[in-house]
């Protein structure tokens, strides 16, 4: 079955030229490599495959390229972000990396809400792009900062474009544009299972929507901590945090819950055992599409690796697996 | 006595209390003291062996506290113990 809707991320006609040589650094948004998982899989049939997206080739360094792009494009397109207009949105690090990326490139002034317990690298690296950052109490975490953020731009509603990516549907429509026909592209249309953790819960939105239509058969894992305090650094526990407007619950056929400790393991080993250096958010990941596929005699299980490890090189404990 | 200060996932497991008064001479006993008190909050703090769980982040003023004492590290009458969580999605 193939699906009739615009794969691509392509510019908005009305874009200047200036603007169209600012997209060249967008062009290289997406058509991500997808992995294969070899060393980690002892325990699983010889019949099931697990792949992971890799999404730290994006020029922004995470998977939050999609949605960051799409949802600059949509404002500009419909005239919410105007001239002299700074974007707004509260961040966990990465959409803020993204925002500050293409904000950049298209001369867009990006303020950032977030928790001041950041990682140093993430805020070194929205230093380096000239983003301008306000700080919220690490004790509220990042519902304090979409607070934070929600407040600033009622107060200033001419000075902020709000982005909110919680709410935003350019966010899950990214995916449903690019990483999903991705998905379905790069497995040969053989994928069955898609498992995928939840932040703002646009990837699992939006590439469930694409592939529920490109084949109803496709089963669709969501992944969230076990326990409302984790250390699963941008994945959200759903039942105790405010909850995205774009999150659909019904959308998961079913929802894996992964300890902390599990994902931080994998971590290690996927950096150890594959050579992928990547970030909690993937260790979590990881560990879901493997239960699912050990729980499979044939299949193709698909997840997304949002993105590399060196925002928590600075987490000591991660790596020495204390 | 020292106060702990609790991050809002664990509110809940506190009586919805922010801030808690404990007795202890350091983080260990703090700790205990404050896990006696509330028997919810201990897994998610401890592993079952009873570690304090690798990715529990715990800061007296602006320092962590595994670049002081680690759990050894004392606590004078009026520190603020903040427990900080990792920053979730977006």
């Amino acid at each position: 079955m193939t699906s009739l809707v615009n794969t691509t991320l392509t510019p908005p006609i009305t874009a200047s030229p200036q603007e169209m040589e600012g997209m060249a650094l967008i062009q290289a948004v997406g058509n991500t490599p997808l992995l294969p998982l070899r060393r980690v899989t002892q325990d699983i049939s010889p019949d099931v495959k697990v792949y992971a997206k890799a999404e730290w080739f994006n020029p922004g360094g995470s998977v939050k390229d999609r949605p960051a792009f799409n949802i600059i494009r949509t404002a500009l397109f419909e005239c919410h972000l105007l001239p002299g207009m700074r974007l707004l949105d509260s961040t966990s690090g990465n959409m803020g990396i993204a925002y500050a990326t293409f904000g950049a490139a298209l001369d867009i002034d990006i303020t950032l809400a977030m928790p001041s317990n950041a990682s140093p690298e993430r805020v070194a690296i929205l230093r380096a792009l000239g983003a301008d950052v306000v700080f919220t109490d690490p004790l509220e975490g990042s519902d304090g900062a979409i607070l934070a953020a929600r407040q600033m731009a009622e107060e200033q509603p001419d000075l902020y474009y709000y982005a909110n990516q919680y709410d935003n549907p350019a966010n899950w429509q990214a995916h449903y544009r690019s990483t999903g026909p991705e998905i379905a592209a790069q497995t040969q249309g053989t994928v069955t299972h898609f498992v995928a953790g939840l932040g703002t819960s646009g990837t699992l939105t939006g590439v469930s929507r694409y592939l529920r239509e490109y084949n109803p058969e496709i089963r669709i894992v969501a992944t969230q901590p076990d326990s409302p305090f984790h250390g699963l650094e941008g994945l959200k526990h759903m039942p105790t945090a405010i909850q995205p407007g774009i999150f659909d619950p019904s959308t998961p056929d079913r929802t894996v819950e992964i300890p902390t400790e599990a994902a931080h393991e994998m971590v290690r080993r996927l950096a150890r055992q594959e050579g992928y250096f990547v970030g909690i958010s993937s260790g979590a990941a990881a560990v879901a599409a493997l239960q699912v596929a050990a729980e499979l005699e044939s299949g193709v299980v698909v997840t997304v690796f949002p993105d590399a490890g060196y925002k928590y090189l600075s987490d000591e404990a991660l790596w020495e697996g204390r | 006595m020292p106060t702990l200060r609790i991050p809002t996932p664990l509110r809940p497991y506190a009586d919805g209390q922010t801030e808690i008064s404990v007795e202890g001479q350091n983080v260990a006993e703090a700790l205990a003291d404050l896990t006696t008190r509330y028997p919810e909050l201990k897994k998610h703090l401890f592993s079952d062996a009873g570690k304090l769980r690798a990715f529990v982040n715990l800061f007296l003023g602006e320092e962590d506290v595994r670049h002081l004492q680690g759990v050894d590290t004392p606590l004078k009458e009026d520190d603020k113990l903040r427990i900080i969580p990792s920053i979730a999605g977006g």
